[in-house]
């Protein structure tokens, strides 16, 4: 037991730099770059890292962290969900507007129906049709939009008596100083991971991902296993709408309005691979609050919002690049 | 003669449904019928048309561009804000800005190899974002009239604009079927490790379809720009690239690469054009052209799916 230590111990020592630098890169390149960009902001910014900043950010990324675990779940089944967007708008204005007729609980109740039924139709377009995702999600994502300006007629949505109902608690609240949402996101995180990683269902996930003809052959119903993947992202998605709404208690109807790309930029830097069969929760929720850092340190350094879409472009591109390069060990192609 | 025009109709059959849709519209609809309706159709593709052209090849290649909506709306911005450095100047820096675009994305997707979809869902945000910094959020109007007047004329009794349009789409049918580039095209959309073996420059085709596709989005926005003499930052966003995909799809061409031409996307962008003509006569709100827009896509594709499953059969 102890020679073969002694052989693994060497085998490390022996290892070039080059390759080791490689090695710790690709293991640990995510938390190095939160970190990069954690101390260039904490440098650049005094106010960054103070407690009210801190959790400004957290209850920021709590909404897009919650729809990036139901977008994890669909990429390593090998797919995109493009209509989170649209469906946190819908849900939202969904929640805000039955909050009024019907009550905070059973308003909750329906706008998590509303994303059921969105997730199960595309989950039944894609997993039981086998229709291309990326073109589906997308006619979704314009067919939701649509849906609540029609629902809407084109008004803004709020709840009239915001004091007289406990539902702000949820966007709003805190427990021991730490904001409801991101408690929520940490509850539905843990839960997720332990799905993914411990039950039959998520080694099933990463079954289909990776090789459904092999998932296939050995008895998965990859149908299924799809059709379920896109109904938990509809939900997922239905809860940060509901998030949303609670902190607003008002809905505005382009609210989720390129949600999917902050989504699936995060998720990218995460790691979770897009070619399927490869994720991590926990990872795509620090790709996330990446992007979250980002938006928040650039508006504190003054330059305008619509900066950041610039910046995600160039990193996230720059991000899957180094990461394709690393992996063939070539720049180019 | 007749023979021949039954089997490109049964090849191409969204000719069949756009003249079903005209006559039954003519019947249906008042105010169909009548040529400056026609005209109003004509002037409404022109831009549509330029954005699916690009598409088209690309598509064929087997790739797609998210970005073509947004790269629309940069060009013509660059058009009209440009304008007092003079108009020539104006529209060549459109032109090569859109280029530049097209050539940044087919970079990354031909020779970095990164996921098409990723490289042009990045661009589609980012162009997005030197739009609001270009403009400043501020809607830009044009100062030479000329470039305006020029937007609205008439050539030979049809619009300029869409004369424009159809010109181009003549040229582009003839690259894709008669140079050796459109039939590197299809190779490549078809099977491209069996491209790559018979010695076809794989990279560069790839790469010049994005500046294709870059390219004819900026002349788009030129156009788009003669014609409102005017640009505002939300111009093309949000469905504008997913409506040029629904364009090129319901003419028939295949999602999956390989497939298709543009005499397929003219009858799917004059289907389109039909379409929300009638939806404006019938005095449907605008939402619900957005709401068809959606539907229409995931019926096309679900046809798409089926005729790929008819011809893997017969085949």
């Amino acid at each position: 037991m102890q020679q073969a230590e002694a052989v693994a111990d060497q085998a490390v020592k022996r290892t070039p730099l080059k390759k080791r630098i490689t090695v710790a890169a690709e293991k640990h390149g995510l938390i190095i770059a939160f970190f990069i960009v954690v101390a260039f902001f904490s440098i650049a910014s005094e106010n960054f890292l103070s407690y009210k900043n801190v959790m400004l950010v957290l209850r920021q990324v709590s909404v897009l962290g919650t729809i990036a675990i139901g977008m994890t779940i669909v990429i390593t089944v090998g797919h995109f969900d493009l209509s989170v967007g649209s469906l946190v708008s819908l849900t939202a204005v969904v929640v805000i507007s039955m909050h009024d007729v019907v009550g905070p609980i059973p308003a909750i109740l329906i706008t998590v129906v509303v994303g059921l039924i969105s997730g199960a139709f595309i989950g039944y377009l894609v997993g039981y049709l086998k229709l291309n995702s990326l073109i589906i999600t997308l006619g979704m994502l314009v067919g939701l939009q649509a849906i609540v300006l029609i629902y809407t007629g084109g008004k803004y949505t709020r709840i009239v008596a915001p004091d007289e109902t406990w539902f702000g608690v949820i966007g709003r609240g805190f427990v021991f100083g730490i904001p409801i949402p991101v408690i929520i996101l940490g509850v539905l995180l843990f839960v997720f991971s332990i799905i993914l990683l411990k039950t039959v269902f998520g080694r099933q996930v990463f079954a289909v991902g990776g090789n459904p003809t092999a998932s296939q052959f050995s008895g998965i119903s990859d149908r299924k296993i799809i059709f379920l993947a896109f109904v938990i992202s509809g939900i997922l998605t239905s809860i940060a709408g509901i998030i949303m709404g609670s902190r607003l208690m008002a809905a505005q109807n382009y609210l989720g309005q390129g949600y999917e790309f902050q989504v699936i930029a995060g998720v990218i830097l995460g790691g979770v691979s897009l070619t399927g069969g490869e994720g991590n929760v926990f990872k795509a929720f620090i790709g996330i609050l990446i992007i979250g850092i980002l938006k928040n340190g650039f508006l504190l350094l003054g330059f305008p919002y619509y900066f950041q879409w610039v910046a995600q472009w160039v990193i996230v591109v720059g991000v899957v690049w180094l990461d394709v390069a690393t992996k063939r060990g070539k720049v180019l192609g | 003669m007749i023979q021949k025009l039954y089997t490109s109709l049964k090849k191409q059959p969204i000719w069949l449904i756009l003249l079903g849709m005209a006559v039954l519209s003519s019947i249906l609809v008042p105010d169909f019928f009548a040529f400056g309706n026609f005209k109003n159709v004509l002037v409404q593709s022109a831009v549509d048309g330029m954005l699916a052209l690009g598409m088209t090849f690309l598509m064929i290649n087997g790739y797609f561009d998210l970005s073509v909506g947004t790269v629309m709306g940069f060009t013509a911005a660059l058009a009209i804000g440009l304008q007092p450095y003079g108009l020539f100047v104006a529209i060549v820096v459109a032109l090569l800005a859109g280029a530049l675009i097209g050539a940044i994305n087919g970079f990354f997707v031909a020779k970095a190899k990164i996921n098409a979809f990723i490289v042009t869902l990045g661009s589609f945000i980012g162009v997005r974002g030197l739009i609001y910094i270009y403009t400043k959020e501020q809607a830009l109007v044009g100062e030479v009239m000329d470039f305006g007047m020029f937007g609205a004329s008439d050539f030979l009794g049809l619009p300029t604009l869409f004369i424009i349009m159809f010109v181009l789409m003549l040229i582009a049918e003839f690259v894709l079927r008669k140079t050796p580039h459109g039939r590197h095209t299809y190779a490549i959309g078809g099977n491209i490790e069996a491209a790559e073996n018979s010695g076809i420059p794989v990279d560069r085709t790839i790469w010049t379809n994005f500046i294709i596709c870059g390219l004819t989005a900026a002349v788009g926005g030129v156009l788009l720009a003669s014609r409102l003499n005017a640009a505002t930052p939300t111009l093309g966003w949000p469905d504008k690239n997913l409506m040029t995909i629904a364009v090129v799809v319901l003419g028939g061409t295949s999602l999956a690469g390989g497939y298709g031409n543009i005499t397929r996307t003219l009858g799917g962008l004059f289907t389109f054009g039909v379409l929300y003509n009638i939806l404006n006569l019938l005095g449907v709100q605008s939402y619900y052209n957005t709401l068809i827009t959606g539907i229409v896509l995931i019926l096309v594709v679900y046809i798409d799916s089926h005729i790929r499953k008819n011809r893997l059969s017969i085949g």
